[in-house]
């Protein structure tokens, strides 16, 4: 038996299993504990938002007095945690209406810049000759690996104060205020995703056919006309791979949005606010459960109905090399 | 409900703004990619009815522009990368050699601070912990998830519960366990299911974010929470691509499900599994948004990428937090070796 298993690894993930067969081998693992292990993992995985959603809606003095699995005993049902959170008007209450317009704001575009670039970039990188392609598709590709951390202090400055090298200016400051302060964050966000769009693009385009492209070029379309009518289709669902990606990463991100957007309701989103509400008012269940809920909601819409796309470009990224 | 939607225009013409320099940016390069190739082939035309009507000898095969069309197309990338990555990292790395204000060197200075100061020393320690224990266990249940409930009914939804929390913020999921985490005294009734549970076993409760070492082991809770999902599902597509007639013959030599798993699941899942610890051990290492909204970095919890924050963005110490900033590179350079000499070793193998 165990002299079988060397060659196992090799070339394991190219042909894929015959369910039938398998299924019958694998029934034997799905014996009673083995359903209660996945059960119990699947429930310690589930209660806690769902202990977050039952709460949200209960009245304000009974999230606070009893634990949420009391409301089955006694259902009390109100949105008033919704009303207060989004459009209330005091200072404590969420606004989160607000920042939730912000969020789109910034959504948008971060994800529509680094999705146009990179395509471009993979397109090049994939299918055009040029001297030191390898070189420059390497250094995109090391990129992947730089902390943001690495760049967070100098792209503030150079946001806030320009560049200039001994005396000269070589960029002015950019000098934004109020909702203007939106394009320093989708500059940042695009600068930052650039590497992997690139790297998981470069995966999908560099994989098309390659008579295609030939019989193309020899019908004497150009690169830019190849690349919109031919490639553009053809890898839609690595965009929408990306796309979502791209899309969960802002609109949850905090670190960013942090440092370049500032801390008001004029540009910040809404994972800042929540998470000054967690830090300031970490006892004000009933804005904080309702808050979260807010900020989960888009995404788990975008995630549950585009999930296919995800997960397609979740492989494609981390498995393939 | 009172919502001015008036105040939030600006915000909607800035994102129209946004958009419409999208448009004009990537529209335009495709338009200027297209005309000008077409204008050089107009010339090139008019030069050949001008040399066949003089006599002259014709012109030579236009040069090929494919490093013109590729400088174009790789433009927007390379710049942006540039200034928003390259130069701020490089200089990032010359921060780190200066004072807070970043007037004057100070050589190592402030990298002697991160391993003189206690505070910072417990900052790495807790960071090493967390690297340590998030790959190991959040891939050992999605691994385990995966094995489980590979081929068994509902499998897909099965698989959606545990993936969900990929789609939740970091912010989000520090808030859903942090009200798991909630106290209440002794004499009231508990809100937090874990110390709820505590109570009817008969303990009492606790504040569970406030004693250390055990609330940097709850903060990893939730980052294994969100980090299974990812480990499942790349495992999960990893086992249904192990060839069937090697699952059966195994079979036929009648080895327990127990040896099957350790025999012919794990070694032919290997790679996966590698890529699978690499990215979440690199994802853990930058790990910021779960420390900030739970804990904020006190009693004991702060982690790397949160004490950099402060440093340089609360504090105003460029220089220190510039040092962590890199010593975070420095740490996920071993990781990325490691994932380099495995991908070289599988290339020579297959």
């Amino acid at each position: 038996m165990t002299t079988t298993t060397p060659p196992v690894a090799a070339g394991a993930q190219e042909t894929s299993g015959r369910p039938t067969r398998a299924a019958r081998v694998r029934k034997r693992l799905n014996t009673h504990t083995a359903t209660l292990v996945a059960i119990v993992i699947a429930v310690v995985w589930t209660i806690p938002t769902f202990g977050l959603l039952v709460s949200s809606f209960r009245p304000e003095n009974q999230i606070k007095t009893t634990g949420w699995w009391t409301f089955f005993r006694d259902p009390e049902f109100t949105l008033q945690n919704y009303q207060e959170v989004l459009f209330g008007q005091s200072a404590s209450s969420g606004q989160l209406a607000s920042y939730f317009i912000n969020s789109l704001v910034i959504t948008l575009p971060a994800v529509l810049f680094p999705l146009a670039f990179a395509a471009l970039a993979a397109y090049a990188l994939a299918w055009i000759n040029f001297r030191g392609r390898d070189w420059v598709y390497i250094g995109i590709f090391a990129l992947q690996i730089v902390p943001l951390q690495m760049a967070l202090v100098p792209l503030l400055s150079f946001f806030s104060r320009g560049v200039s090298l001994g005396g000269i200016t070589l960029m002015p400051a950019w000098n934004l205020d109020g909702a203007q302060n939106f394009a320093q964050v989708w500059f940042a966000h695009t600068c930052f995703a650039l590497p992997f769009a690139v790297y998981l693009l470069h995966n999908f385009i560099s994989q098309l056919p390659k008579d295609l492209m030939e019989a193309a070029r020899v019908d004497g379309a150009t690169h830019p006309k190849i690349f919109r009518t031919i490639v553009l289709p053809l890898v839609a669902p690595a965009l929408a791979a990306f796309g979502i990606f791209q899309f969960l990463w802002v609109w949850n991100d905090l670190l960013v949005g942090l440092i370049f957007a500032g801390g008001s309701d004029v540009t910040a989103p809404l994972t800042v606010r929540l998470a000054e509400l967690a830090g300031t008012r970490g006892n004000e269940w009933q804005r904080l459960t309702a808050g979260a809920f807010v900020s989960i909601v888009v995404p788990l819409i975008v995630f549950l109905s585009l999930q296919r796309y995800f997960v397609r470009g979740l492989l494609a990224g981390s498995v393939k090399g | 409900m009172d919502f001015d939607f008036a105040e939030q225009a600006p915000k909607l013409m800035m994102l129209l703004w946004g958009l419409v320099a999208f448009a004009v940016v990537v529209g335009g390069l495709l338009v200027l990619l297209d005309a000008v190739p077409a204008f050089f082939a107009r010339r090139r035309e008019a030069r050949f009815v001008a040399a066949s009507a003089s006599g002259a000898p014709l012109p030579g095969r236009p040069r090929s522009r494919e490093g013109l069309f590729a400088t174009f197309f790789l433009l927007p990338t390379v710049l942006l990368l540039m200034i928003g990555l390259v130069v701020p990292a490089l200089r990032t790395t010359l921060l780190s050699f200066m004072d807070g204000g970043s007037q004057n060197f100070v050589g190592l200075d402030n990298y002697r601070w991160m391993f003189a100061d206690d505070s910072i020393v417990r900052v790495l320690v807790n960071t090493l912990v967390w690297v340590t224990l998030v790959p190991l266990v959040a891939t050992s249940i999605g691994l385990l998830y995966a094995v489980l409930v590979d081929k068994a009914r509902l499998e897909a939804v099965a698989k959606s519960l545990i993936f969900m929390p990929m789609a939740i913020s970091f912010v989000g999921a520090s808030i859903i366990w942090k009200f798991v985490y909630a106290f209440r005294s002794e004499e009231q009734e508990q809100i937090g299911l874990l110390n709820q549970i505590v109570v009817s076993l008969g303990g009492a409760p606790r504040q569970w974010l406030l004693d250390s070492p055990l609330n940097t082991l709850l903060l990893i809770v939730i980052m294994v929470w969100i980090q299974a999902g990812f480990a499942m599902v790349v495992l999960s597509a990893a086992i249904k691509a192990i060839p069937a007639d090697i699952v059966e013959a195994a079979r036929l030599d009648g080895v327990s499900p127990w040896q099957m798993f350790w025999q012919i699941t794990l070694p032919s899942i290997r790679p996966a599994l590698i890529v699978v610890v690499v990215t979440i051990s690199i994802a853990t290492l930058k790990v910021f948004d779960i420390v900030r909204t739970s804990t904020n970095g006190n009693y004991d919890t702060s982690v790397i990428a949160n004490e950099m924050y402060n440093q340089a963005f609360r504090y105003g110490q460029n220089g220190q937090g510039s040092a962590l900033a890199v010593f975070l590179f420095v740490l996920v350079i071993p990781i990325v070796i490691f994932q380099i000499r495995n991908l070289r070793q599988q290339r020579r193998e297959g």
